[in-house]
């Protein structure tokens, strides 16, 4: 019986290691998990980014008027960091990593009539949840290229509406607006493969990437796409710092 | 016993209507333009003329049912037949319309058929789904050309103007509320971004429809400060019900410092 | 040029002699009774089969359209409220059953569009007087049968194409049964509710006009050539002369709606710019359209608009005329010519104030001036009608059956929304009023109630004819004193509401000066319902009473037009052989004595 058993085991072990190979990256071994950082700045004078009057809906209006809102085209931190820029990796992944979408949900959020985030990034496939904060009708109404794929919709979003949730087909940068509140636009920046935004400060970590060479891109909606190669390797993760020109 | 019921129920009705409308229960805002007071009299006017007629009508109407319900005598005709009743709608009612008429055109003309006074301010209002935005010509006195294929909400861009390029548009003013000064002549020109709007301020007697492919003029002077709304009243989608400005009345003073202030918001 | 002259002059003898005298039945009225299930019902080409057929379509169209007024009517009341069957109907226009903006306009617009087409248009018209006119004037049927089958598939067509909007994933239109452009004409790009669902209603309206049409032809030419020997059109039923009338007016204006249908599917869908000027922009995005006019479609729709309401009216003209003598058993004062003449001068003049629709529209201000002055004239024939039926109740003996009650509501309600007419006729006064609540309180109080009264007035009265059996009388009443005081507490409160401003069209009350108006709102949300649910009385009595009612007499109102002179309900070919002929006017009733128009027997109304 003694045989049998290690028989089993054996046949256990090989089941398994069997069924590991047919599910490859499934998850990346932690300890070989890269990551690339880096920072994203602007040069030069950040352009003025005209203030919001909400006054056409007073609940928008009351809910800003301690901190009144700008338009978030570009958005400039203290040290010239530019936020909600997107990381991705345009060249150098293949397989699940690629086109494996995360499985997070993010919140897009209309609150104080606005969109939260700005920009958005998501996998190709990856859920997201619209909610609504505010005691004021919204619509979400993202306008895709009809080329991609990717199908339109203007969804409503009355008081106390319950949350909805979509996902997205094909890669691309859709914009987003409330026509509502027509200053109200963000973006939803779909790529494929792991992503990052810029933080208030510019800094961004893209993680969960194999290591490998790869082509970073980094989007910025206003000053478009800058590229660099970045080296990953285990234990030692990638830099790619970029640096936009103000026009 | 019906044709009493209905006297009674008609009667009750016109009374009550009759009394709303007398005791302005729901009534017009207080009218805050120079051309007001004439289409308030028009107003006035039209409600004693068919008020009357309403009254007339109804209570006639209520007294034949309740006097010949269940009558059994053998039926007559009113006296002269349908002619009376015929010369009554030519002349009385036809009388009614000319004076309402002619007089009413005046209180029309008040509005469109008068020139502009030619130091009114210029202001250009754009409706859009689903908000107003307005635009003064800022120091030089002259408007930046429109393009639309530069409208760029997102960039708050929402005229579509080419300020690096147009010299013009450099120093136009937009803004999300209307100001104007008081009691000064003001023209607006009206255009649409994309479907038909309305440009509604009960208080000013005025309500006029954005065309799109039109620019509309449209002139009036207010006489009262105050704040008030510009309503949307024609249907345009989803967020008619939400498309509204408002309209801020002020002193000349106030006035000028309003627009200081939003040109060094831009 | 003698003999061109002499030929012309015989000819206008001949058509004038043609049309004034009376004529015998002929043609292909006279068909052979039908076998089988399907052509006795289904397919039918018997003008009474059809006239239910259209009555039945009427009937459920109404339904489906104050179902869509409630669930309006409670979402302005109480817009918070989850409403879980509409949440399981519409998932896209309403998820978790809260009721978005988008799909509040589209209810209203379908309400609109089926109540206005499918209900008002149809069921006095197309319904009763499918159903009556042969009859009336002694025919075994239309003139063309085959045709009138036809008329009615395509309006049943129509309504299909009209409630498909419901089940498509874009949903129904939401720019109004007006469907102005461009909103109604760029496509989907405009918003929710405006992709297919446009279209279809596009098509729907359109398939509805050809129906018309259609029928619209079938009458004229009964009138003018099925009448039996002895029918002067001196002699003719009111009833008739509101539905020929009606007829001419339909078919003028019917004629243009189509083509401006089929112009706006092809904005749409053609890449036509009509409607469409240049430099539009939706979500950042220029249009690729240019040329067209947004006026063209309201001059286009209102040019059949305005005439459409009095193709909504005139048949309510002409039953009630046609009801009123015979409870209050004496004839109309002033005869059959005064209103005949009335109704003439309305369908006429109706042709030309369509522009009082558009008096803020952007259209020249001098034209405002223009449309107003026939548009204030056009009351002058109004009030002479409303007055002829006022004052023949002058020395009546007034009998209080339910036809003759939802016939004194016809007029009281009439009157009240003529007069809301005098202040939307006035450009001055048009330019605070337009596009109020005041406006919807003045449609429905017109072509809404009053219709819907006559309408009633003609079932509750003809109902015996067509089904053999009577109505009950009590549900009856309860049925018109409950709708008379409610449609008074929805639509004369809406009147005042517009004097205060508040806009229409709104799917929620949220700008400053609305909010006050909320309590008012419920009063009207509330009574709304009451109301719609006053209609079930009428529904239960009809379709008890179709199974259950006591059996009908020929005559049972004692009244004198050729359909009393009949079976109830009549045989297939309308008279049993029988050749009808006419020696007297519609309304030979003095108190208890009438004579029928088919009576040997001396005048007693001297008409």
């Amino acid at each position: 019986m003694r045989t049998g058993c290690k028989v089993a085991a054996l046949a256990s072990a090989l089941l398994v290691f069997a069924i590991g190979l047919l599910y490859p990256g499934i998850g990346v071994n932690a300890a070989s998990a890269g990551q690339i950082t880096g920072t994203v700045k602007l040069d030069g004078v950040a352009p003025h980014m005209k203030g919001i009057d909400m006054s056409k809906d007073p609940y928008c209006a009351k809910a800003t008027a301690n901190a009144p809102a700008h338009s978030e085209t570009v958005v400039v931190g203290p040290n010239g960091g530019l936020e909600n820029v997107v990381l991705y990796i345009s060249d150098g992944l293949s397989g699940s990593s690629l086109t494996q979408p995360a499985t997070t949900v993010p919140v897009f959020d209309q609150k104080n009539c606005l969109y939260m985030p700005h920009v958005l990034a998501l996998n190709v496939g990856q859920t997201f949840k619209v909610t609504t904060s505010d005691q004021t009708g919204h619509n979400v109404h993202p306008n895709p290229n009809p080329m991609t794929g990717n199908v339109p919709f203007n969804q409503s979003q009355p008081p106390g509406a319950a949350p909805f949730e979509k996902s997205w087909k094909a890669a691309e940068f859709i914009q987003v607006q409330c026509n509502i509140h027509p200053w109200m636009h963000a973006w939803f920046a779909v790529v494929k493969g792991p992503y990052a935004t810029t933080d208030e400060n510019g800094n961004y970590t893209i993680n969960n990437l194999p290591p490998g060479s790869y082509t970073v891109t980094a989007w910025q909606e206003t000053y478009g796409t800058q590229t660099q190669k970045v080296t990953v390797a285990a234990g030692k993760p990638g830099t790619a710092d970029f640096t936009f020109k103000a026009k | 016993m019906p044709g009493k019921a209905f006297a009674v129920v008609v009667v009750i009705i016109t009374l009550a209507t009759a009394y709303c409308v007398m005791a302005h229960v729901w009534w017009m805002p207080a009218d805050i333009s120079v051309h007001g007071p004439r289409i308030d009299h028009q107003i006035e006017e039209t409600v004693l003329v068919a008020g009357l007629l309403f009254v007339a009508g109804q209570v006639v109407l209520a007294a034949f049912a309740f006097l010949y319900g269940g009558a059994r005598d053998k039926p007559k005709q009113i006296p002269g037949g349908a002619k009376p009743l015929v010369i009554f709608a030519f002349a009385i009612v036809g009388t009614e319309i000319l004076a309402l008429s002619s007089i009413g055109s005046k209180a029309w003309g008040a509005v469109y058929f008068e020139a502009p006074d030619p130091s009114a301010m210029h202001i250009d209002v754009q409706a859009g789904q689903f908000a107003y935005y307005f635009r003064y010509a800022g120091p030089d006195g002259k408007f930046g050309a429109l393009h639309p294929e530069l409208i760029n909400e997102g960039n708050q861009n929402f005229f579509g103007l080419d300020p690096d390029r147009d010299p013009d548009a450099k120093d136009d003013i937009i803004t999300a509320e209307l100001a104007i000064p008081v009691n000064k002549p003001v023209l607006l020109t009206l255009h649409s971004k994309d479907v038909g709007h309305s440009f509604d301020v009960r208080e000013l007697r005025v309500q006029q429809d954005f065309v799109p492919g039109l620019n509309i003029p449209l002139h009036f002077t207010a006489t009262q400060t105050g704040r008030f709304e510009i309503v949307c009243t024609q249907l345009c989608g989803l967020g008619h019900y939400n498309m509204k400005a408002y309209l801020s009345v002020l002193k000349a003073a106030d006035f000028d410092e309003w627009l200081k202030r939003q040109a060094a918001m831009q | 040029m003698e003999k061109t002259f002499a030929s012309a002059r015989r000819a206008k003898t001949l058509f004038w002699g043609e049309i004034m005298a009376e004529t015998s039945a002929h043609g292909a009225a006279h068909h052979a009774p039908p076998q089988g299930f399907i052509s006795k019902y289904i397919l039918s080409v018997d003008h009474k089969v059809i006239g239910i057929q259209y009555t039945i379509l009427s009937l459920v169209a109404a339904f489906v359209g104050m179902a869509l007024s409630w669930a309006m009517r409670i979402h302005l009341a109480w817009p918070d409220v989850h409403i879980p069957l509409l949440g399981m109907l519409a998932p896209n226009g309403a998820p978790g059953g809260q009721m978005t903006p988008e799909y509040y306009l589209s209810l209203m617009t379908m309400h609109g569009t089926i109540m206005a087409f499918f209900v008002l248009t149809a069921a006095p018209f197309a319904g009763f007087g499918n159903f009556m006119l042969p009859i009336q004037v002694g025919a075994a049927d239309m003139a063309f049968p085959r045709l009138n089958r036809a008329s009615f598939w395509v309006t049943f067509v129509g309504f299909l194409l009209a409630c498909a909007t419901f089940v498509i994933p874009d949903g129904p239109p939401l720019s109004g049964w007006t469907a102005y452009a461009p909103l109604s004409a760029v496509g989907a790009v405009a918003g929710p509710g405006q992709g297919w669902g446009q279209n279809l209603w596009g098509l729907s309206v359109a398939v509805f006009c050809i129906a018309s049409l259609l029928g619209a032809l079938n009458f004229i030419v009964t009138v003018l050539d099925l009448r039996t020997k002895g029918m002067k059109l001196s002699r003719l039923p009111l009833s008739t002369w509101g539905w020929f009338i009606d007829a001419w007016v339909s078919l003028l204006a019917f004629a243009v709606l189509l083509p401006t249908c089929l112009l706006l599917v092809l904005d749409r869908l053609g890449g036509t710019s009509f409607f469409i000027p240049g430099g539009l922009v939706f979500n950042d995005q220029l249009q690729p359209h240019s040329g067209g006019s947004p006026l063209l479609f309201q001059h286009l729709f209102w040019f059949f608009g305005h005439p459409e309401v009095y193709i909504i009216i005139l048949p309510a003209f002409g039953i009630v005329s046609h009801i009123l003598p015979t409870f209050i058993r004496k004839p109309l004062v002033g005869g059959w010519k005064v209103i005949t003449f009335s109704e003439i001068g309305v369908g006429t003049l109706s042709f030309v104030v369509w522009g009082h629709h558009m008096f803020v529209s952007g259209m020249s201000p001098y034209m405002a001036m223009v449309f107003s002055v026939p548009t204030l004239f056009i009351t002058i024939p109004s009030v002479i009608a409303v007055l002829v039926w006022v004052f023949s109740l002058y020395g009546s003996n007034i009998r209080f059956d339910t036809p003759m009650l939802f016939s004194l509501g016809f007029i009281s309600l009439f009157i009240s929304g003529g007069i809301g007419g005098f202040f939307l006729a006035q450009p001055s006064t048009d330019s605070y009023l337009h596009a109020t609540t005041f406006v919807v309180g003045h449609f429905h109080f017109t072509m809404g109630l009053s219709a819907i009264f006559a309408t009633f007035a003609g079932f509750y009265y003809w109902f015996s004819k067509m089904f053999g059996r009577m109505m009950n009388e009590k549900l009856g009443k309860w049925h018109f004193w409950l709708s008379f005081v409610g449609v008074y507490c929805v639509f004369m409160t809406m009147h005042l509401t517009g004097f205060a401003g508040a806009v229409r069209r709104y799917s929620a009350f949220v700008d400053d000066f609305m909010i006050p108006l909320i309590p008012a709102n419920r009063f009207i949300s509330v009574a709304a319902l009451l109301l719609g649910a006053t209609q079930f009385v009428f529904l239960y009595n009809a379709i008890w009473s179709f199974f259950k009612g006591p059996k009908a007499p020929d005559n049972p109102w004692g009244a004198t037009t050729l359909e009393w002179d009949t079976t109830s309900p009549p045989p297939f070919d309308n008279f049993g052989g029988r050749q009808m002929i006419v020696h007297h006017g519609p309304m030979e009733y003095d108190g208890e004595a009438s004579v029928m128009q088919t009576s040997a027997e001396a005048s007693v109304a001297g008409t």
